[in-house]
């Protein structure tokens, strides 16, 4: 009886989340770990896309593959989840046939910048109408836990047993440098400024990229011996906000600090408005 | 600014008549790679696209350029790329993602002579198996052939046609040969042109099921931004488009795409009998060795061989009952393809040993004289 009447309170409790007219709720449970911060950077996404008043009509999610790339699968937005790597690409085309659409991208490291580098490099330099949101987790945890192109040198990883030979992109001054004109870095554990931060990415116009740290305690804090509330606390204790900071002074580092903030803001015509201004017959004849 | 559908008569290459033809068909995207001998489908669309309303890009790699065809597509709008052979390869991820989010979609391949970089300006018709499974797992496509710039025209409408109604990729798999050969294309009025579009949802909004079919086994489809929250993935789904990891939703699922292809395969079949009336053998042709094979069949009939030819705009899905027909009265198929070997080995197999089949071929980078068919029709 009592069991009954908590389920009952649990759900009404349920039915009152804030989110719920956001998420498919119809999909819940999600298939994220115990400990994942992903939950937490999809729950700041949709606050961050209700608190920006975008028409969620003409809003749309696409991910690729990977934990991250569920994101789209619990979004009640149109959303698309698409091949390894190619969210952005995909992303493309839907905002380049209906430019009134907002279109939003979810995925994961791992998707976004190995096998879906050369899109994010080419989608920044265009300054592509696009929101693309980067759960970092320094490593793939779909698949159990291999070596990404965040991985730092020398942390273990299935695929580096013994050590990660290589070192790690850092993602924000890639963004930097491939031209994008909204650059940010967050934690899971910053909620407010996360929040803050995807809305002013959202609203931008042109190509906006928030990069949000997330634990993987499962796959990547076990085999480096960094308990789930470890890494919280590294976030917590070693990340410092530095607001407009220099693209290569933005370390993200155990030793030297993780320096989070919204780095970069640049107005220049976006994309699509490059192309309307370039390509289109009636901008053409205004201007001629 | 020139109009979509530029009536009239015209001198121009397969290619550019593959871009004519897109935009008579209502083509409002194209995402572009360069590739030889392609490229000029890109440059066509390049110049014409904006001046209809639509917006042409030029991707990074065709991996990315076939993504945001499958993108555009999705928010409503018909979609297009054109390649070649190495491009070819790179897309077939993004093919598969169409096919099972029921996207349309059309694809040239101006096929070259491979494997790899192979002969990049000499043509080849070696990508036909390719165009048939070169996407993982069990699918049906449509592919079209044409062989002359003519035939490239109405053939780029009839893939979006097909693309349209049946929610699924189309290809066209052209050649070098057609591609970069000039010839007359006439291009009729507007008006006298039929096109189809994607079938919509009706009803309530949020009752629709994105993967619900209708009564052709094709679901209609909604585009986003259109208010009815349409999930899409390329795991296995249901009708909600929500995955669904059981081998019973993989049975339904798959079979449905299979059967949406082959149960409509009577209205996606073209192809053009020639003199086969009375013939004792029976050319099979497609694409630019079309032109050979007819050549050859004429030639061979004034030295008293009634040879005919079964002519294939569609390539894929296969007529099989047609060549079986075919078996029971001919003494003999002879299959002319620039490759060494691929419809051929689906005649035979369609022919189910009523009939010898014999293949008139090369590896690729040249066209197949007629002179080579007919001493093939003259040894039977």
């Amino acid at each position: 009886m009592t069991t009954k009447s908590n389920a009952q309170a649990i759900g009404e409790k349920q039915a009152q989340h804030p989110l719920d007219d956001l998420l498919r709720t119809d999909r819940i449970p999600h298939i994220w770990c115990p400990g994942c911060g992903i939950g937490t950077a999809f729950a700041a996404t949709l606050t961050a896309i209700k608190d920006s008043g975008l028409d969620l009509g003409h809003t749309a999610m696409v991910s690729g593959i990977g934990c991250s790339g569920r994101g789209a699968g619990y979004a009640k937005l149109d959303s698309y989840h698409t091949t390894h790597g190619r969210a952005i690409p995909f992303a493309t085309g839907l905002k380049l046939a209906n430019p009134k659409l907002n279109v939003v991208v979810f995925s994961g490291d791992g998707d976004l910048f190995a096998i879906g580098g050369n899109h994010f490099i080419h989608a920044a330099r265009r300054n592509m109408d696009l929101t693309v949101i980067c759960v970092n987790n320094l490593n793939y945890g779909m698949t159990g836990g291999q070596v990404a192109a965040t991985t730092p040198h020398l942390a273990k990883t299935t695929t580096t047993p013994v050590g990660n030979p290589e070192s790690p992109f850092n993602l924000p001054l890639l963004a930097y440098a491939s031209g994008a004109t909204f650059i940010a870095r967050w934690t899971i554990m910053h909620g407010r400024d996360m929040v803050e931060s995807l809305t002013e990415a959202l609203l931008h116009r042109g190509f906006s990229f928030v990069e949000i740290l997330s634990p993987c305690p499962i796959n990547y804090g076990r085999r480096n011996k960094e308990k789930p509330l470890e890494t919280l606390k590294l976030y917590e204790e070693k990340s410092i906000i530095k607001n407009n900071a220099n693209p290569l002074e933005i370390t993200l580092d155990a030793e030297k600090g993780i320096v989070l903030g919204n780095f970069y803001k640049e107005s220049r015509p976006s994309c699509i408005e490059s192309y309307d201004r370039t390509c289109r017959p009636d901008f053409l004849e205004q201007s001629s | 600014m020139k109009p979509a559908v530029l009536t009239g008569e015209h001198y121009m290459t397969g290619d550019e008549a593959i871009a004519e033809g897109a935009l008579a068909a209502g083509c409002l995207f194209f995402g572009a790679y360069p590739i030889t001998p392609a490229t000029e489908i890109a440059e066509r669309m390049s110049q014409r696209l904006f001046g209809v309303g639509g917006t042409f890009i030029q991707m990074e790699d065709e991996i990315a350029a076939m993504a945001a065809v499958v993108g555009a597509s999705c928010a409503g709008v018909k979609s297009m790329t054109a390649t070649s052979g190495p491009g070819f390869s790179l897309m077939m991820e993004n093919l598969g993602l169409a096919i099972v989010m029921e996207t349309p979609c059309v694809v040239a391949n101006v096929q070259r002579a491979g494997p790899s970089t192979g002969l990049p300006t000499q043509g080849a018709q070696a990508d036909m198996m390719q165009a048939r499974w070169g996407s993982h797992g069990h699918y049906e496509i449509i592919a079209l052939a044409p062989e002359s710039a003519q035939e490239a025209f109405y053939e780029t409408i009839r893939a979006f046609n097909l693309a349209e109604k049946y929610r699924t990729p189309v290809l066209i798999m052209t050649d070098e040969l057609v591609g970069h050969m000039s010839e007359r294309v006439v291009i009729p009025k507007k008006s006298a042109i039929t096109l189809e579009d994607r079938p919509r949802p009706k009803g309530r909004k949020d009752r629709y099921l994105p993967f619900e079919p209708g009564p052709n086994g094709v679901p209609p489809m909604a585009a986003a931004g259109e208010g009815c929250a349409v999930h899409m993935t390329g795991l296995t789904h249901d009708a909600k488009g929500y995955p669904v990891m059981t081998v019973e939703c993989q049975e339904q699922m798959v079979t449905r795409l299979v059967n949406k292809i082959l149960d409509n395969r009577h209205d996606i079949f073209s192809f053009k009998e020639y003199r086969l009336e009375d013939a004792d053998v029976a050319v099979v042709s497609y694409g630019i060795s079309a032109r050979t094979a007819r050549a050859a069949v004429d030639e061979a009939r004034q030295e008293g061989i009634k040879a005919g030819m079964l002519k294939l705009d569609t390539v894929w899905p296969f007529c099989e009952e047609k060549i079986f027909e075919l078996a029971q009265r001919v003494k003999a198929f002879v299959t002319v393809e620039i490759n060494l070997g691929q419809i051929h080995l689906e005649v035979m197999r369609a022919a189910r040993g009523k009939a010898p089949c014999v293949l008139v071929g090369h590896a690729g980078g040249a066209l197949i004289s007629p002179e080579q068919v007919k001493a093939a029709l003259r040894s039977i």
